[in-house]
């Protein structure tokens, strides 16, 4: 158990500076897609639902699960279709002219 | 954990570690409006890699429910992806509700499925995961509430409000280090659940609209804070990653806006904005504005070689998006050079007034934001404001008394003409009269911003010489 945290621990540790020199990059432009799109992504904690969804071992924890389900599909489908719909809005006016 | 059936732990492992490499790429190219969509379908890839891994979990006995939560989910999710762009900001928050409700109950089915048996770390981590949570679940609601305006957008405040909330915070913690020492307290956890919930809302009450983008932000960094939370608790290296990247995007996104809004970090982190309210307003009345008509405006733009608009959040509010794309083409087609400057804190979220203009087909190599474009108004004839205020007011540079002293603003004062559009001389948003409109070299176009922008082209395709 100590190792598995300290293994999370430092994969923590990293992945907060990654996310910090990858965010840095990113246009003030694209902010608010930027914003959509880590949401999005964030609602991978669906694969934590799905288990408890699926697996079933009270039926508290598959009704949590099946809610919480439900809560981050909803951000996936909604945070990828609107960041996708903002990014093809963002036009160059040399592409435009070409 | 046994492995039994087809499919290895190890391939789920492996899938999993594809899906995290993706989401790295998916954010890596957000840096650029050329690769960003290349970043989504990144995105996309891993998270269906992702639930099609664990899907092949073994453990998994029913997939009745599941299936008919993913149907629900994206029910729910289509709709929330195709609202207004206006309306993006709500939804965003809304969103970070989602995600922290995902969170907390999943924390919460954790917690009683494993208690007593829990080690103290696990149990901190658990806790961490359902405060940040649920505090992020009521304050994304009520900021979604405020931003929506179905509750005020005013800042409501009470004597001791502070108090009261630093208080329900402390309780929370303190139960939560109890449940540390006794994970077997059941009855004591609906409380680290309850009383954040209390919080978040107590939290965000005293908040006022013009914040909205420091608090659309930090709530983003908690919604991806407690998720690396939950990564802990389920020993997911994949959420962890995905926590990581969401919490640090927010907190990046939460110190530019404050320091667009001069605000300190710790002000912010503490949740203690919105205090800056209510200064004394214009003492004296009788200072001179130049007004001048749509006529006059249409024949000083025309004759200029460079134009610098200013849209704030008071263009969204009109509508007028669309009516200075048409201003911007008329101007480009005299050969005037059109540039937009935009402020960190234009609009209601981080970035929000390029997706506006973005919608209203203006090119984003025209968008500028303010540290880029503030060099060029020495040199640009016409600084052309559109329901800005407090982003333009030259105060925070000079006036060591105003509320907003040394809040970074947009030098229009620089510029040798400045227009603004204005429905009347109210002060703006936080009260503060703005030193801009009395300059010799301001011109008050005084109306509805839409309507006034729309009578400047029809003067300009008038083709008065």
């Amino acid at each position: 158990m100590s190792g598995d945290l300290l293994d999370n621990l430092f994969i923590f540790m990293l992945a907060g500076f990654i996310g910090f020199e990858v965010i840095k990059r990113v246009s003030p432009l694209l902010h608010t897609p930027l914003m959509s799109l880590t949401n999005a992504l964030d609602a991978i904690a669906v694969v934590g639902a799905i288990v408890l969804a699926g697996e079933h071992k009270t039926n508290m924890a598959a009704i949590l699960g099946t809610i919480a389900v439900v809560a981050a599909t909803s951000n996936i489908v909604g945070g990828f279709l609107i960041t996708d719909r903002m990014l093809k809005m963002f036009k160059s006016s040399r592409g435009a002219k070409s | 954990m046994t492995e039994s059936f087809a499919v290895p732990q190890i391939v789920i492992e492996v899938i999993y570690l594809i899906a995290s490499a993706l989401f790295i790429l998916s954010l890596r190219w957000m840096s650029s409006p050329t690769t960003a969509r290349h970043g989504v379908l990144a995105g996309e890839v891993g998270m269906l890699l992702a639930i099609g891994g664990t899907l092949l979990h073994h453990g998994i006995i029913d997939y009745k429910w599941i299936a008919i939560a993913l149907v629900l989910g994206t029910i729910i999710g289509i709709p929330l992806g195709k609202v207004a762009m206006t309306a993006v900001p709500q939804r965003t928050a809304v969103s970070h509700a989602f995600g922290a409700l995902c969170v907390t109950l999943v924390g919460t089915a954790e917690y009683y499925l494993r208690a007593p048996d829990i080690s103290p770390f696990m149990m901190a981590v658990i806790g961490m995961e359902v405060i940040l949570g649920s505090l992020t679940f009521t304050g994304s609601l009520m900021a979604a509430g405020k931003l929506q305006e179905i509750l005020p957008q005013r800042p409501l405040t009470y004597r001791g409000q502070n108090f009261v909330n630093l208080s329900l915070l402390a309780v929370a913690i303190g139960l939560a280090i109890y449940l540390v020492m006794h994970p077997g307290a059941t009855h004591v956890f609906p409380f680290i659940v309850g009383i954040p919930l209390l919080f978040g809302i107590s939290m965000v009450i005293p908040i006022g609209g013009a914040d909205m983008p420091t608090v659309i932000s930090l709530l983003n960094a908690y919604a991806g804070l407690s998720a690396a939370a939950m990564g802990f608790v389920l020993n997911s290296k994949l959420l962890i990653i995905a926590g990581a990247l969401d919490g640090s995007s927010g907190f990046i996104l939460s110190v530019i806006m404050s320091k667009a809004m001069n605000r300190s970090f710790t002000n912010v982190i503490f949740g203690a904005f919105g205090q800056v309210q209510a200064a004394a307003g214009g003492a004296e009345e009788a200072k001179q504005v130049r007004s001048a008509t749509a006529e006059e405006a249409a024949a000083i733009l025309s004759a200029a070689n460079k134009v610098v608009i200013v849209p704030g959040y008071g263009m969204a509010v009109a509508q007028a998006q669309h009516k200075v794309r048409e201003l911007f083409d008329a101007l480009t087609k005299r050969g005037v050079d059109v540039k937009f400057a935009i402020h960190p804190v234009a609009g209601r979220m981080p970035g929000h007034m390029n997706v506006l203009l973005a919608e209203a087909d203006i090119p984003y190599d025209r968008l500028l934001d303010m540290d880029e474009i503030n060099g060029d108004f020495p040199q640009t004839d016409v600084a052309l404001i559109i329901g800005a205020n407090d982003v333009t007011n030259p105060a925070a540079r000079t006036d060591a008394s105003s509320p907003i002293f040394g809040m970074p603003i947009l030098d229009v004062d620089k510029s040798r003409t400045v227009m603004v559009i204005k429905r009347g001389m109210s002060p703006g948003f936080a009260g503060i009269d703005n030193p801009l409109y009395y300059l010799e070299k301001t011109l008050m176009l005084f109306g509805d911003a839409k309507g006034f922008v729309g009578n400047i082209v029809r003067e300009l395709g008038g083709g008065q010489g």
